[in-house]
C-alpha cells in the first residue's frame, strides 16, 4: 500500500486507489485500494457478490468509476473508457464468454489484429502478417481446424479457449481473466493452464478471478481476497490462505 | 478436441434440419429461379418492358444494398431508410425545378434550374449531413429501441416533405424534374437512363463490396454481434456506426435522385413508411449480410409486382396489395424456416 507515485512505477501493472462503484443503493466496490504486481499471476477470490467481476469491469472501462482512481503505469486515471484499454496495455475475457457469435472463428481473431482507426480500416484489406498471426494464435489454442466454423457453433470449452486466444492476440501486458477455468474439461483445463504459464514466463501480468482454490494455490503468485466490495487481505498466496480471517470469511471452515 | 465437435443435435422433424440438407442447393435454386424468371419475362414482354423493369430494379437494388450495410452487416434494424431516399429525390426535384412550369401555378415558389448532376451531388451530400445529425442521436440506441427511433425518422421525413410547402410544394408534388445531362448528351431515352441507373447500381455494389471485405467491414460485423466487446478491443464503435450510417444514407439519396428524375415527378406518397418496411423485407428476404442477396431480393421484388399482374385472378388495381401480401407471407415463412434469408450470412 505505498503512496508513492512515479518513483516506483515499474513495480505494479495496475493499482486502484479508493475505487468505488455503486449500483443504486448497493456499494459493489467500496473504497478499494489494491496493487497488482508488474509480472506474474494475481488471483482474485471472494464470495459471490464480493465485487470481483465489478472490479474487472471497472479495470477494463466497461463500467464508469463512482470514485477513486485507477493507476496504470504510474499514471492515475479517474475515467477509463472501454476502447482505450488496449492502449493502456490491458485486455480481458468475460465470465459469460462473449465472442462474436455469428462470424467465423478466424474472423474472431482477425478483428483484434487489424487497424483501429476508421479511415485506414476502410482501406485495409487482409494482410499476410495478420493471417500468419491468426494462424499461430488458433494453433496455440488448438482451434485451427475449427477456423471456418461460426463461433456460435463451438462447444463451451472451445468458446472459452477461443476467447482466451482472442485475448492472447492482443499481445498486451496486462490480462484480466474472469473465471478462466469454470466449466472446462480436464484436457481443456490443462491447455488453459499451459497458456497462462507461458504468459507468465513471457513476463506478463495476469489477473484472474476463480473459485477453484486448488488452481489458485497451484498457479497464483499473489492473492487478493475481496469481501463485500472491500479488500480483506492481499499478499503471497500461502501466507494469505493461512490467515484466520480468510479461512473464516471465504473458506468458511 | 474432436470429441466435442458439432453443436446440439436437432430432432429429425425439425424443419431447419430438413432444410439444411438442401442448404447449398437452396441458394443455387434461388439464384436460378429468380434470374431465369427475369430473363424469361424480359424476352416475353419485349424490350420496352425490360428497360422499365431494369430501371426500377436498379433503384431498388441501390436501396437494398445500401440498407444491408446498416441492417445486415452492422445489425442496426433501420426502418427509416426511405427518408434518405426522399431527401435525394427532393433535392434533385427542387434544385432542377424550372420557372416555366411553376408560372402556371399561383403562389411563387423559388426555382433553381440546376442541371441534374449538380443537384444529385447536393442531394447526396445533404442526405449525408442529415444522416450525420440523426446518427449522432441514434447512436445512443440499439436493438428494438433503434427500430422505434428510425420509425420516428421515417415519419418526420414524410411529414417534412408534405408540410414544407415553400420548398417541396407539399402534396401537389414537383413536376418536370430534369433528366440527367452531360454536355449535349441528355439521358432522355429510357435506355440511356437504364444504363445510367445500372452504372450507379454497379458502383454502389462495388463500394459496398469493398467496404464489407475491408477491415472496417469486419469490425461492423463484430459491432452487430456485441458492441460492448468490440469496444474493449479498441474500436470506437460509435464512429464506425456513424460512418456506415452516413455512407448508406448517401447511397439511398443517390437512388432517390435517380428515382425523381426517372419518374419526372416527386410527391410525398413515394416516401411513406410502408415503402421503408418493404425495403427491410427485401433485405431480409434476399439475405442479411449478403450484397448479392440484396440484389437478388430487389430483383425478386420487382418481378413479383409484374408477375402478379399477369395472374388472371388478381385484378390490376390490386396488384400492389397482392405484392405486399405475398411479400409478407414469404417473410413469415422465411423467418420460420430460414431466418437468414435466401442467401444470408446472419440471423436476426
Amino acid at each position: 500500500m505505498s503512496e508513492s507515485t512515479g518513483a516506483r512505477r515499474d513495480e505494479y501493472a495496475l493499482e486502484t486507489r479508493g475505487v468505488t462503484k455503486r449500483f443504486g443503493g448497493v456499494t459493489a466496490v467500496d473504497e478499494l485500494s489494491i496493487s497488482i504486481p508488474r509480472t506474474g499471476m494475481t488471483a482474485i477470490i471472494g464470495p459471490n457478490g464480493s465485487g470481483k467481476s465489478t472490479l474487472i469491469n471497472l479495470l477494463s472501462g466497461m463500467l464508469p468509476l463512482d470514485g477513486g482512481a485507477i493507476v496504470v503505469d504510474g499514471v492515475g486515471l479517474r475515467m477509463i473508457r472501454a476502447h482505450e484499454i488496449p492502449g493502456l496495455g490491458i485486455t480481458r475475457t468475460f465470465q459469460d464468454v462473449r465472442l462474436f457469435d455469428q462470424i467465423s472463428v478466424w474472423d474472431n481473431i482477425m478483428v483484434v489484429l487489424t487497424e483501429r482507426r476508421l479511415l485506414p480500416a476502410l482501406l485495409q484489406r487482409t494482410l499476410a502478417r495478420h493471417r500468419e498471426r491468426t494462424r499461430a494464435i488458433l494453433e496455440s489454442v488448438g482451434m485451427w481446424e475449427k477456423r471456418d466454423s461460426l463461433a456460435m457453433d463451438l462447444s463451451y470449452g472451445q468458446r472459452k479457449l477461443l476467447e482466451m486466444g482472442r485475448a492472447l492476440a492482443m499481445d498486451v501486458h496486462t490480462y484480466l481473466f474472469d473465471e478462466p477455468f469454470a466449466g472446462l474439461f480436464p484436457q481443456m483445463l490443462e491447455r488453459v493452464k499451459t497458456l497462462l504459464r507461458r504468459m507468465r514466463e513471457d513476463g506478463r501480468a495476469i489477473i484472474f478471478v476463480s473459485h477453484n482454490m486448488d488452481l489458485v494455490r497451484e498457479l497464483a503468485d499473489h492473492l487478493i481476497v475481496l469481501d463485500s466490495g472491500q479488500l480483506l487481505v492481499e499478499g503471497d498466496v500461502e501466507e494469505v490462505l493461512s490467515r484466520p480471517e480468510v479461512i473464516e470469511a471465504y473458506l468458511g471452515v | 478436441m474432436k470429441a466435442e465437435a458439432g453443436g446440439r443435435p436437432r430432432p429429425a422433424w425439425d424443419p431447419r434440419r430438413l432444410l439444411s440438407g438442401v442448404r447449398g442447393n437452396l441458394e443455387l435454386w434461388a439464384n436460378l429461379i429468380i434470374l431465369t424468371w427475369a430473363v424469361a419475362f424480359a424476352v416475353w414482354q419485349g424490350t420496352g418492358f425490360a428497360i422499365g423493369l431494369g430501371t426500377v430494379f436498379a433503384i431498388w437494388g441501390i436501396l437494398s444494398v445500401s440498407l444491408n450495410l446498416v441492417v445486415g452487416y452492422t445489425g442496426l434494424l433501420s426502418v427509416g431508410h426511405i427518408g434518405f431516399f426522399g431527401i435525394g429525390a427532393y433535392a434533385v426535384a427542387v434544385l432542377t425545378s424550372t420557372q416555366d412550369y411553376e408560372l402556371l401555378r399561383t403562389g411563387a415558389v423559388p426555382t433553381y434550374e440546376w442541371p441534374f448532376f449538380a443537384a444529385l451531388v447536393v442531394g447526396v451530400g445533404l442526405a449525408g449531413l442529415a444522416a450525420l445529425v440523426v446518427g449522432v442521436v441514434f447512436n445512443r440506441f440499439r436493438d428494438d429501441i433503434f427500430v422505434l427511433v428510425s420509425f420516428g425518422f421515417a415519419i418526420i421525413a414524410f411529414n417534412s416533405f408534405l408540410n414544407l410547402r415553400g420548398v417541396t410544394r407539399g402534396a401537389f408534388g414537383i413536376h418536370e424534374v430534369a433528366r440527367p445531362q452531360i454536355g449535349p448528351w441528355v439521358f432522355d431515352e429510357e435506355f440511356d437512363f437504364l444504363v445510367l441507373a445500372l452504372v450507379c447500381l454497379l458502383l454502389v455494389s462495388l463500394v459496398s463490396w469493398l467496404i464489407v471485405t475491408s477491415s472496417f467491414g469486419r469490425v461492423l460485423t463484430t459491432i452487430r454481434e456485441d458492441e460492448r466487446t468490440a469496444e474493449v478491443f479498441g474500436y470506437r464503435v460509435t464512429h464506425y456506426k456513424l460512418a456506415v450510417w452516413v455512407i448508406s444514407a448517401m447511397m439511398a439519396a443517390l437512388a432517390g435522385g435517380l428515382f425523381g428524375s426517372w419518374t419526372r415527378f416527386v410527391d410525398p406518397n413515394s416516401f411513406i413508411l410502408l415503402e421503408s418496411i418493404l425495403l427491410v423485407c427485401i433485405v431480409i428476404l434476399g439475405g442479411l449480410a449478403s450484397i448479392w442477396g440484396s440484389l437478388l431480393g430487389a430483383l425478386a421484388f420487382v418481378l413479383l409486382e409484374e408477375g402478379l399482374r399477369f395472374l388472371p385472378f388478381v385484378p390490376d388495381v390490386h396488384v400492389g396489395q397482392a405484392r405486399q401480401m405475398t411479400l409478407g407471407l414469404m417473410l413469415v415463412l422465411l423467418m420460420l424456416f430460414r431466418p437468414q434469408g435466401l442467401l444470408g450470412r446472419y440471423k436476426l
